[in-house]
Order: C-alpha cells, then sequence, then structure tokens
C-alpha cells in the first residue's frame, strides 16, 4: 500500500521552466534578476575577484574618491575609506556575509515556522490555540531592542544577529503555513493517506508539506530584503557583525561622520543595499502575483 | 461585542506578562547582573551587599515575582548611569518627544499614503501609477539609517534648508519625520492601491454607477471606505516599524526620545532603564494592537459575531 500513496512524484524539469519563467518577465524584472544574480555570484566568489585585501588598508591611500572623481585612481574604483582600504574589496565581503545571514535566518526560521504552522494547522485544537498566542508573542516582540539588549549582554556576535533576526522571522511562516494547511487538510487526497495508515508525521511531510510550499517560498522571497535591512540596522547601531568585517551596515556608520567631506563612504554601500533590496521586492512582489494573488499589496 | 473586547483585553494582559518574562530571565540568565550593575572596579563586599539587596539571594521565582510586583507599582530601579534618577521617570520624561514624532509621521504617511494609493488606482497604468509604485518601491527597500543620513546631508548640510538635528521647533520635526515615515507611506500606498483597484471592479460600485451617483461620491465614499479597512488592520504593524524604527531616527537624528534613550542605555549597560524601556515599548506595541482590533470591530461589522 505505501507504495501508492508515498511514491516520489515523478522528476519535474528544472530547466525548461526557468527558461519560460524569464520569458514572461518584463524589463524591470528581469534587471532585478540580474542584480541578484551579480549579488549572489559576487557573494559566493567574494576574496576570489575582490582586488584588494578588504581588511588591510594602505596608508598613502586614505580617502581616495571614486576613479571618475577629480584625484580618483582607477585602482580604487569605488575610493577607498579612512584607513585606506579599498570600498569595493569591502562591498564585496559585505555581500557574502549579507547572503550568509539571509540563507541561515530563512533556513532556521523557516523550518521553525512551517513545523509550527503546520502542526497547528494539522491537529487544530489545544496544540493549535497555544502555538498560536506563541506566534502572537513573537509577532510583538521589538526586533531592534531584542538585538541591542543580546548585543549589550554577550556582545556583538555573528550567531546572535542570526538568533535575533530569525526569532522575529519564523512567526510569518508559522502563519502562512498554519492557513495553507487549514485549507488542504480535508482534502480526499490526505484522508485516504489516512485511512491508509500513515502516520501523522509522513502525511505532513509527503503530503501536506509540498502543498503549501509555494506559498512559504514567496515568503521567503519577500524575507531576503527585510533580512539584509535588519542586519545592516543592527551592525550600523553597533550590535551586528562584529568589526572588522565589513557588513554595508557598519560601513556607512563609519563614513556617517565623514559625509560632508567623503560622501563616498556612506553613499556606496548604502547604494548597495538599496538596489540589491530593490530588487528582491521587486521579485518578491512578481511571484506573489503568480503564486498567491490574494496577497498582492499586502505583503509588508 | 463585550465578550470580544475583553477577550482580547485578556490576551493583551498574557502578552504583557510573558514579555515581561522574557526580559527578566534575558537579563538575568544570560548575564552576572551584580558584575552588570556594579563594573570592574567593585570590591567583595560591595557584590555581597548588592546581591542582598537585589534579592538575588532569594530564588529565581520569588526574584521574578518581586521584579513583577515591583514592575506593577512603577519601580523598576534607579539609573545607573543618568543621575540616579528612577528608571520610570526617566522613560516618561522621555515620552512626549517620540510620541510627538510618531504621531507627525503617521499622521503625514496615512494622509499621503491614501491619496497616492487612489490617485495610482484611479490612473491604473499610467505615469502617475508608475511614478507611485516607484515611490512605494524605494520606501519599502530604503534602510532607514542610511535615508536618515542621506536627507540629513541633502537639506541641512549642502542646501541649509533645515536643521541637522535638534528638538523643540517644527523644522525639527520634518526630516526625523520623513525618515521615520516612508517605510509606512510605501506601505499604505501598495495596500490602498491594491485594495481600490479591487474595489472599483466590484459590484457595489457598478450599482453606485448605476444609480447615478457621481464619480466623486463614488470614488472617495463608497470604494475608499472598503479600502481603507485593510490599512487599519495594518495599524498595528505600522506603529511596530514606528516603534522600532524610533530607535534608529532618534538616534540618527539626536532626537530625544525612549529610542535613543534605550540605545543609549543599553550602550552604557544601564539595566534597570533597559529594562523599563523594553517593558514600556512593549506595552505600548500591544496596547496599540488593541485598540486595533478594538476599532476593527467598530469599522467591520461582519468582524462582530466572529470574535
Amino acid at each position: 500500500m505505501s507504495e501508492l500513496t508515498s511514491g516520489s512524484p515523478p522528476r519535474r524539469q528544472i530547466v525548461r521552466p526557468l527558461i519560460a519563467f524569464w520569458h514572461s518577465l518584463d524589463w524591470p524584472l528581469r534587471v532585478a534578476v540580474g542584480i541578484l544574480l551579480v549579488f549572489v555570484i559576487v557573494a559566493l566568489l567574494g576574496p576570489m575577484i575582490a582586488p584588494h585585501d578588504p581588511l588591510k588598508g594602505s596608508l598613502r591611500a586614505r580617502l581616495l574618491p571614486p576613479a571618475w572623481q577629480e584625484g580618483g585612481q582607477w585602482e580604487y574604483v569605488f575610493g577607498t575609506d579612512r584607513l585606506g582600504r579599498d570600498i569595493l574589496s569591502r562591498i564585496i565581503a559585505g555581500a557574502r556575509i549579507s547572503l550568509t545571514v539571509c540563507v541561515l535566518v530563512i533556513a532556521i526560521a523557516g523550518t521553525i515556522g512551517t513545523a509550527v504552522g503546520t502542526i497547528a494547522g494539522y491537529f487544530g485544537g489545544w496544540a493549535d490555540r497555544v502555538l498560536m498566542r506563541l506566534v502572537d508573542l513573537a509577532l510583538s516582540l521589538p526586533v531592534i531592542l531584542l538585538a541591542l539588549l543580546l548585543g549589550a549582554i554577550s556582545g556583538p556576535s555573528f550567531a546572535n544577529i542570526i538568533i535575533v533576526i530569525s526569532l522575529t522571522l519564523w512567526s510569518q511562516y508559522a502563519r502562512m503555513a498554519r492557513g495553507e494547511t487549514l485549507k488542504i487538510r480535508n482534502e480526499d487526497y490526505v484522508d485516504l493517506a489516512r485511512t491508509s495508515g500513515l502516520s501523522d508525521l509522513r502525511i505532513i511531510v509527503r503530503h501536506i508539506m509540498p502543498n503549501i510550499a509555494p506559498a512559504l517560498i514567496v515568503i521567503a522571497t519577500l524575507q531576503v530584503g527585510v533580512v539584509i535591512v535588519l542586519e545592516a540596522s543592527l551592525s550600523f547601531l553597533g550590535v551586528g557583525v562584529p568589526p572588522p568585517a565589513p557588513s554595508w551596515g557598519s560601513m556607512v556608520a563609519d563614513g556617517r561622520s565623514y559625509i560632508a567631506s567623503a560622501w563616498w563612504l556612506c553613499m556606496v554601500p548604502g547604494m548597495a543595499i538599496l538596489i540589491t533590496v530593490m530588487a528582491v521586492n521587486l521579485l518578491g512582489d512578481a511571484l506573489t502575483d503568480r503564486i498567491n494573488p490574494a496577497l498582492r499589496g499586502r505583503n509588508i | 461585542m463585550v465578550n470580544i473586547v475583553v477577550t482580547r483585553v485578556i490576551e493583551a494582559l498574557i502578552a504583557l506578562v510573558m514579555m515581561s518574562l522574557v526580559i527578566f530571565f534575558l537579563s538575568r540568565l544570560t548575564g552576572d547582573p551584580v558584575a552588570l550593575l556594579l563594573g570592574d572596579g567593585a570590591t567583595e563586599a560591595d557584590k555581597l551587599a548588592l546581591i542582598r539587596e537585589l534579592g538575588l539571594d532569594q530564588s529565581i521565582f520569588v526574584q521574578y515575582l518581586t521584579f513583577l510586583g515591583n514592575a506593577l507599582t512603577g519601580d523598576f530601579g534607579r539609573s545607573v548611569t543618568a543621575g540616579n534618577q528612577p528608571a520610570l521617570e526617566l522613560i516618561l520624561s522621555r515620552l512626549p518627544a517620540s510620541l510627538s514624532l510618531a504621531g507627525v509621521a503617521l499622521a503625514f504617511t496615512v494622509l499621503l499614503g491614501v491619496l497616492f494609493g487612489v490617485m495610482a488606482a484611479l490612473r491604473h497604468n499610467t505615469a502617475v501609477d508608475v511614478l507611485a509604485r516607484l515611490i512605494a518601491l524605494i520606501g519599502q527597500s530604503v534602510p532607514s539609517f542610511w535615508l536618515g543620513i542621506v536627507l540629513m546631508y541633502i537639506f541641512a548640510v549642502q542646501l541649509r534648508w533645515l536643521p541637522t538635528s535638534g528638538y523643540g521647533e517644527w523644522q525639527h520635526y520634518i526630516l526625523p519625520a520623513a525618515t521615520l515615515g516612508l517605510f509606512t507611506l510605501a506601505a499604505i500606498t501598495r495596500l490602498v492601491r491594491s485594495s481600490m483597484l479591487e474595489a472599483m471592479g466590484s459590484e457595489y460600485i457598478k450599482l453606485a454607477r448605476v444609480k447615478g451617483l457621481s464619480e466623486h461620491a463614488v470614488v472617495w465614499k463608497h470604494a475608499l471606505a472598503n479600502s481603507l479597512i485593510p490599512v487599519v488592520t495594518f495599524m498595528g504593524t505600522f506603529f511596530a516599524v514606528m516603534i522600532t524604527g524610533a530607535v534608529i531616527v532618534e538616534t540618527v537624528f539626536s532626537w530625544p526620545g525612549i529610542g535613543r534613550l534605550a540605545y543609549e542605555s543599553i550602550l552604557s549597560r544601564d539595566f534597570p532603564v533597559v529594562q523599563a524601556v523594553v517593558l514600556v515599548i512593549t506595552a505600548l506595541f500591544i496596547i496599540a494592537n488593541l485598540l486595533v482590533d478594538i476599532l476593527y470591530l467598530v469599522i467591520d461589522p461582519r468582524m462582530r459575531s466572529r470574535g
């Protein structure tokens, strides 16, 4: 019996839908996809393509303006900071930090949130009530304050920001997973799986999760931008990624007092955040429109 | 309806107690409060005296009850850094600055957001719509700490139209309120635009047109009234965004509110103030959500029977 109900679905093609997806995009979305590809490739290759060491500066090259400005050098395209470190190399290293935080947070928050949401939706009753109270509580946590508190107690650390950001974002997956599970838990194929004696865990993993995955992927996409901005904000406040690691947020903080004399210290990392997050949000909105149109304009 | 309100109030109280537990255990279990309060130069005798004074020789459960009891009477202890002032007094003196900033920001963003959203929906797929969507996209994506610095550089340093920081005159509100409000402005524009588009194609709008109502009445009375409901549901979220945003915006613009107080007290490890400020902000949060829930019951009659 079990081969009938739990056999793996036929392998879907991957390349052709991707090409079809690309052809269905209008030009702003193609630009957004391009920007994101550049972001991911730069983050993955990191040190291999950075022209200089992001942590070591040259004292003879302090506060150089970007290359297209008077006094700039093409060796340092986006200029250098007050320690003579190459801004471009630091932006590249910062991309890797942002991407790492995004992947870890979305993996942790997504796993916890999905588990809580499907359990609440599938079993209902008191489990649902208790778990959803927990979700409400998580929604009422002031993120930045919690991060500041943890940062002040144990010092800025990579683990801290992952924990704090995951702690505040898992609830969105839980809400969505619960709602979607409620929609399908009484469908015929779930009933069939239940009567054929499959365990609850197996039903949730094999039959519920694949069907609620698209909605969760939309949330994950929309959260990428949120995570990048949160990480940068925490690093800006000094409780994020510990120095001297070049987070985009701490680069803005470093350049803040030089804004009148060396604007590029602030502008370049700020633009990096803005452009990346805009691209992600544009793509997230497009995915929402396709996968879950009821949420259009409501994904805040 | 009274029943629903009572349930919501009880739920809000439970959430507040849970939050006090989180704050208490976070600050007790993750660090030694004596070391945090006394700093490095303390003697052994100082430590013992403080342990007794704080009741740290009691069980953790008794300690929590004492903390909760004191908190309920408004006693969070005294600030370690700010001239030994009671923590709650310090917070209350900073609250008006924060609330007025958030109020100004919220009022303008709701007005402008509704206006932009309606304009974009009425001129769907024209330049106005594209512009509104672009503003919404930027507002949704720009990190507020950076926006604050950029606005300050352009309007205060370069153009000298507005002061860089300070508090008291109306000019001081413009840049911080703009920075604080842009995200919410973007969110409201998106919400109103999408629900107006939905409403304009609906049956009751067709009926209103058939009845011969003026276009003005159709748009601003019938369509908008229903389009505002999602805005109200998100008011709690917007308030949360403003409060969290306040920590960053107040720090960037040196605004004398509770956001900057939270930041400074955490950096200087002033734990009585930290505990109090986190609890007060959470309470504001929960109260705002409660008010939104009740407001929702008032404006949307369908919700009253559901609970």
